[in-house]
């Protein structure tokens, strides 16, 4: 007979310590994974989507506080920022290909990344939104560390920017497709471009699956469009204040 | 891989720098990257950069971003302490967002249609 109060002791024990918290993380991203691929990259069935539900299910079922799991998954959120850094490999490996085609990218990045802010805002608005709320929408079209980074900034939520950039990847990644068909666009660097542009990581591994031109314009798009909405967000706030 | 790891946090640690000591709104990690570009390619034009520093640069950067959606997952499961802002607001954020990026999307990809040359017609100019 297994003996309830010993096992109970070790829960309260090991539930203090970061290793059951940063293993259940990773458990949950590698079943999420799995899922994905099986699903043959199926866009709706993100990794992050997935695991982020599963975790979040687990801490609710048990009546976890975010803080307690944050504290030991708070070793694994800390590669958020070297990770930044290191998005300026792909841009450096395709520089060549971005100086070929600087005016085209940078007439569209300006447009396309202004558009996105702007829009958001107005819709914001229309629907009387909350202003932390509105703050936390603002920078969503880009990758989460900076959208993130962009939010703490201007006083949104980041945690909840999180879960509207990933949103909004997930729905890029998956809708786009449709929209550029109904558009006839016939360039996969155009369809990239706007892909990375709007939806980041996500809608970069959807562009880099479907065709190599793409994907590596929605790196560019990705990255460039990271570094142009952390200036464009602040200002425009300034604009309108 | 350790001279590189040592790379990316030295550059993000002199980009958290900057921010806090000039009270940028950049965030601090997207100007160790800005700064990491332009130190690689400035290297690059003048023929400086150590091969198997740059292949081991490459090859850890590309490690670290293959688990980039990992990394996002704590501060995702942070929605848990937010389903109450965003419960009351849910339908139009969800609405926001859906028009938002399909409009985006759309726009981006037909200004980009119109302007982007491929080689062939670049190099005729030359």
């Amino acid at each position: 007979m297994v003996d309830q109060n010993k096992l109970y002791s070790i829960w309260v024990y090991l539930q203090a310590e970061p290793l059951f918290w940063l293993t259940l993380t990773i458990g949950s991203y590698i079943i999420a994974d799995i899922i994905y691929r099986k699903s043959n990259l199926f866009p709706l069935l993100n990794p992050v989507a997935i695991s982020v539900l599963l975790v979040s299910s687990i801490l609710i079922f048990f009546d976890i506080r975010y803080e307690r799991y944050f504290d030991g998954a708070k070793f694994i959120h800390f590669l958020l920022g070297p990770a930044t850094v290191a998005l300026a490999i792909p841009i450096y490996k395709t520089w060549d290909l971005i100086i070929l085609n600087c005016r085209a990218i940078f007439i569209s990045l300006i447009i396309g990344s202004s558009f996105s802010i702007i829009v958001t805002y107005g819709l914001s608005l229309y629907f009387d939104l909350q202003d932390k709320l509105i703050l936390s929408l603002l920078p969503r079209s880009v990758t989460t560390p900076i959208a993130m980074g962009i939010s703490e900034l201007i006083g949104g939520i980041p945690s909840l920017t999180a879960i509207i950039t990933l949103i909004t990847g997930v729905i890029g990644a998956s809708l786009g497709i449709f929209v550029f068909d109904l558009m006839k666009l016939k360039k996969m660097e155009a369809r990239g471009f706007g892909l990375g542009l709007t939806s980041h990581g996500i809608g970069t591994a959807r562009a880099m699956s479907k065709n190599k031109n793409a994907g590596v314009f929605a790196a560019v798009g990705m990255g460039l469009s990271g570094l142009i909405t952390s200036i464009l967000v602040p200002l425009f706030l300034k604009m309108i204040l | 891989m350790l001279n590189s790891i040592f790379a990316i946090f030295l550059f993000q640690l002199i980009g958290e720098f900057i921010q806090k000591f000039f009270e940028l709104s950049v965030p601090g990690p997207v100007i160790g990257l800005i700064l990491l570009l332009s130190v690689l390619l400035i290297l690059k034009k003048y023929n400086l950069t150590p091969k198997n520093f740059e292949d081991k640069l490459v090859n850890s950067s590309e490690n670290l971003l293959n688990y980039l959606p990992l990394f996002f997952m704590p501060v995702g499961v942070g929605v848990v302490m937010h389903l109450s802002l965003i419960e009351e607001n849910l339908v139009s954020v969800v609405f926001i967002i859906i028009l938002g990026t399909l409009l985006t999307l759309a726009l981006t990809g037909f200004i980009m249609e119109k302007l982007f040359q491929d080689k062939n017609k670049n190099g005729r100019s030359k």
